[in-house]
This record gives C-alpha cells, sequence and structure tokens, in this order.
C-alpha cells in the first residue's frame, strides 16, 4: 500500500507539471505565429477565441482528425518511434527545471548534465524520421541537423562549463542561488549572446532552420509525416524551445530568482519571475525569426566551428584565471 | 532493495539483449540503434550504482556525439549491403582467425578482471580511498582525476588530439580548380566596387563586354 500511495504521489506531481508545460507550449505557438505577424504588420490568428489564443487547439483538432500515413517504403517501426522520441524527450528533460527554492520534481546532483544529454538526444528523432521515411528530401534534412545540431552542441557544453566554474556545483537550484548576488548575464555577457545565438541553432529556428528549409527541403525530415505524428513533431519543437530559454534563464538571468531584492518584488512568487524570463527570451527568438534571414550552410558550419568556438574557450580560460588569481573559486 | 533488484536485471537484460542485436541484425543501421540502447542501458546501470557523473558523461558523449556519428557514416555509406555481400563471397573467410584471436583475448581480459575481483577484493576495492562516501560522485572524480592522476589524464588528452590532428592530416587534400567563397570579401564589398553609374546617349544603347 505505502508503495501504491508514493507512486500515485509522484504520478500526481508528475502531472502537475507536465499538463502546464503542454498548455504553454500550445499557448506560445500562439504568441510566436503574434509577434511574428506585429512585426510583418500582420494581424496573425485572431479569430478562434479572444484575441486568437484558442488557434492552437483549433489547429491540434484538425490534426488529431486527420489521416496519419504511413509511406509504403518505409522503415515502419523507426517511422513511428521518431515522433515519439522527439516528443518525449522534449518533455521528460522538465524534470529537473527548478521554479523556486525546493519546487523542482528531480533535485538530482547533475541536473545540469542531464538536461544537456537529453538535448543531445533530441537529434535522434529528427535523424530517425529523416531516414526512416526512405526519400530524398527527408534525408537530406536529417543529416543536415545531425551536423548542425553535434556542432551547436559543442559550443554550448563549453559555455555551461563556464557558468560551471562560477558555481561549483551541477545542480540546478545551486546554479540559481548562486546568482544571488550577480546574475551571470553581467559578468558572463559574451557567453550569454553565444548561448541565446546557439540554442537558437539546437532548436532549428530560423535563422538556423535548414533541416526543415520549408523553400529547397519542403520542409526536411518532417515532409512524409502527416497528422497527429506531425503535430508530435510540431509540439516536440516548441517544448524544445521553451526548455532552451528556461536553461538560458536559469544559467543567466537568475531562475526564480527577482530582479531586485527589495518590498513589492519578493511579494511575486518565484515561479512566476522565472515564466516570465522564460517568455521574454522566448519573445527574442521570436523577434529574430521575423527579422532574419536563413543562413547559408557553409556559414553556419563556420560560425560553430571558427567563431564560437575558440571565443568560448578563450572565455573559459579568462574565468578561470580571474577566479583563480582573485581567489574566487568556489569551494563546496 | 527488491525494486532496486527488477530495475537491474531489466536493465542488464536490454543490455545484454541489445549488444547481441548490435551484431545479429542484418541492417546496418538497425544495428546502430542498438547499439545506442545498448549505450542507455548502461549509462543507466551507472547511474543505479551511484555514478551519476559517469552515467551522464556516457549519454553525452557516446550516445549524444559518438552514435550519431556513426549512424551518419551508416546511412551514407550504404553499408548495409556492403556487409551483407561481404559475409556471402570468400573475402570473409580469411578473417575469421583474426576475429577469433581478438575475442579470445577479451575474453581472457574478463576471466582476469573477474577472478581478481573474486578471490583478491582488496585488489579492485575503491572503498578505501575516504573520498567516496563523503561528497558527491563528480566531486569525488576531480578529486582523483586532477590530483593523484593528473599525468595520465594529460597523456590521455594528447593521444586524443594527436588522433584529432592524423585524422585531419590524412582526409585533408588540397583540390584543383575548386571555387571558394571568402567571407571576408564578401562582407567588405563597397557600393562603389559593385555598382557603376553610367550616363547613356540614347538611342546608341552601351557595349557591355567593354
Amino acid at each position: 500500500m505505502e508503495y501504491l500511495s508514493t507512486i500515485f504521489q509522484e504520478v500526481y506531481r508528475i502531472l502537475f507539471l507536465l499538463v502546464p508545460v503542454l498548455v504553454s507550449v500550445a499557448m506560445i505557438v500562439w504568441l510566436d505565429r503574434r509577434v511574428w505577424a506585429f512585426v510583418q504588420k500582420r494581424q496573425g490568428p485572431n479569430v478562434v477565441g479572444p484575441f486568437g489564443l484558442l488557434q492552437s487547439l483549433a489547429d491540434a483538432l484538425k490534426y488529431i482528425f486527420k489521416e496519419i500515413i504511413i509511406p509504403a517504403s518505409s522503415n515502419k517501426v523507426i517511422f513511428v518511434l521518431a515522433p515519439i522520441i522527439t516528443m518525449t524527450l522534449a518533455l521528460i528533460a522538465w524534470a529537473v527545471i527548478p521554479f523556486g527554492e525546493n519546487q523542482v520534481l528531480a533535485n538530482i546532483n547533475v541536473g545540469i548534465l542531464y538536461i544537456f544529454a537529453v538535448s543531445s538526444l533530441g537529434v535522434y528523432g529528427i535523424i530517425m524520421g529523416g531516414w526512416a521515411s526512405n526519400s530524398k528530401y527527408p534525408f537530406l534534412g536529417a543529416i543536415r541537423s545531425a551536423a548542425q545540431m553535434v556542432s551547436y552542441e559543442v559550443s554550448i557544453g563549453i559555455i555551461i562549463i563556464n557558468v560551471l566554474l562560477c558555481v561549483g556545483s551541477l545542480n540546478l537550484s545551486d546554479i540559481v542561488l548562486a546568482q544571488q548576488e550577480m546574475w551571470f548575464v553581467i559578468p558572463l555577457f559574451p557567453m550569454f549572446v553565444i548561448f541565446f545565438i546557439s540554442s537558437l541553432a539546437e532548436t532549428n529556428r530560423p535563422p538556423f532552420d535548414l533541416p526543415e528549409a520549408e523553400a529547397e527541403l519542403v520542409a526536411g525530415y518532417q515532409t512524409e509525416y502527416s497528422g497527429m505524428m506531425y503535430a508530435m513533431f510540431w509540439l516536440g519543437e516548441y517544448a524544445n524551445i521553451l526548455l532552451m530559454c528556461a536553461l538560458g534563464s536559469i544559467l543567466f538571468l537568475g531562475g526564480w530568482l527577482s530582479p531586485i531584492d527589495l518590498y513589492p518584488f519578493n511579494l511575486v512568487p518565484g515561479a512566476a519571475w522565472l515564466i516570465f524570463k522564460i517568455l521574454f527570451l522566448f519573445i527574442l527568438f521570436a523577434l529574430v525569426k521575423a527579422t532574419v534571414p536563413r543562413y547559408r550552410y557553409d556559414q553556419l558550419m563556420r560560425l560553430g566551428w571558427k567563431i564560437f568556438l575558440p571565443l568560448s574557450l578563450i572565455y573559459v580560460v579568462l574565468t578561470a584565471s580571474y577566479l583563480f588569481y582573485f581567489n574566487l573559486l568556489p569551494t563546496t | 532493495m527488491i525494486a532496486h533488484a527488477i530495475f537491474f536485471y531489466v536493465f542488464s537484460l536490454i543490455a545484454i539483449v541489445s549488444a547481441i542485436m548490435v551484431t545479429v541484425s542484418k541492417n546496418t543501421v538497425h544495428s546502430v540503434f542498438f547499439l545506442i540502447l545498448d549505450f542507455i542501458s548502461i549509462s543507466c546501470l551507472f547511474i543505479m550504482i551511484g555514478a551519476e557523473f559517469l552515467g551522464m558523461i556516457m549519454l553525452i558523449v557516446y550516445v549524444g556525439a559518438v552514435a550519431v556519428l556513426f549512424l551518419f557514416v551508416v546511412m551514407m555509406l550504404n553499408v548495409a549491403q556492403q556487409k551483407n555481400q561481404w559475409l556471402l563471397s570468400e573475402a570473409s573467410s580469411g578473417h575469421i582467425p583474426v576475429g577469433l584471436v581478438i575475442s579470445a583475448l577479451i575474453f581472457f581480459e574478463l576471466i582476469i578482471v573477474i577472478g581478481g575481483w573474486k578471490y583478491k577484493p582488496d585488489l579492485f576495492n575503491s572503498n578505501n580511498l575516504d573520498v567516496f562516501n563523503t561528497v558527491s560522485n563528480t566531486h569525488s572524480l576531480g578529486q582523483v582525476l586532477y590530483t593523484d592522476y593528473i599525468h595520465v589524464f594529460q597523456v590521455s588528452g594528447m593521444i586524443l588530439l594527436i588522433a584529432m590532428i592524423g585524422a585531419i592530416v590524412l582526409t585533408f587534400r588540397q583540390r584543383e580548380g575548386v571555387k571558394k567563397q571568402s567571407y571576408i570579401k564578401q562582407i567588405s564589398r563597397e557600393r562603389s566596387e559593385g555598382v557603376e553609374v553610367l550616363d547613356i546617349p540614347s538611342n546608341q544603347g552601351v557595349k557591355i563586354d567593354d
């Protein structure tokens, strides 16, 4: 009986996290389209519900009722597995995101490594979908995305090392608590910029959306997918974008901490601050999508390997020597 | 404790079965996917014995980077057909003795390690290092890796660097007649170099080739 009640408690806690994440993914798609339309002087989705807020729900309903087509020459098991893997990986990473002090589903010691591992697994959903479709465009898209995600993960890893040098722990709550004096965005501002651009590339957002470039690859690895399976790719992608925004706000913008530790700001709960920061980063993502043209592939690789990687390595050396010289290295 | 045992056996079973499937499955891409499953279940086993850092690094390095490159190469080269043809052809028979020798060596090494662990537990016991029980797995790894084993650590880093340079040297070749786009040149172009405004007399036109 004791086991059962523990299991029910855990399931309840997981649902309490997952349902808001899924709802906010749907809302964030609406926000993305509205911001995009706003920049281009259009209206955007504004018909379904107040301000068009229910547009994503209507889209989801449409996807559910559409037929799922599985190509005859595809590798069926892997073809079906690919969107499931994308969606699952995008959701399980949320388990370690802290929404406040002790408000976290799994407070594990190596939280940041866990997120990094899960996001590096994300490439498999795309590569499996591209290969199993047994078609030229998806395959090209999958190969592009594999190379792109592996390249940009390297620089994200080194940026994370920068932050970890200042924290001395791999736990996400410790990373937030280490920023009580000063958010890391101030001393590590160049790293924040590189992290932001790398996370655009990591989540296949414009201007780095080469894997799904609709003009040249007819949507890349998603070409053969339809109905709910396509919607799962799409939801997984947006959940990943939200996750990268959450990671950015935890690493650099002080997570759940309020910007000023004074009276009226203290009353706002920590989770609200975190959500506010995630939304801020997401609106930046949407603005970038609306304003920047797509990169050429060789420029993308050059930016990742020849500019971001050396820059972040140099910054690791700088941070480490600064901390060592002024005896600021964190002790356990 | 019983839940621990159940998880251990489930993960080991998946690891062993997928390791067998890597060698047995006909499609090479499926082999790589089983290899990935194997890596994941091994990293779960690492996490179960408390080596959380090793487990996560295993996921990041092997599953997130190495296996992606494997998959990349296997998909691009279409190795599946070649493998089947090679297994059926005459050429394969010469390599079987070499393979047997290597697998015998690996088996011998396993016997040494397991036998030593069984009959002389002190030899492989790491519990006498007191750092292990007081701080987290990551800290204890860092404490031995960067103090006692710093030379081994640096030498292995050097070996990896040399391997990387070697791979680049082997594959790098200067090709003739390839047009390269110079990034600096492209962005440093001025309007005055690219555009010329001409006064053209009407009804006479202009010769473009001049």
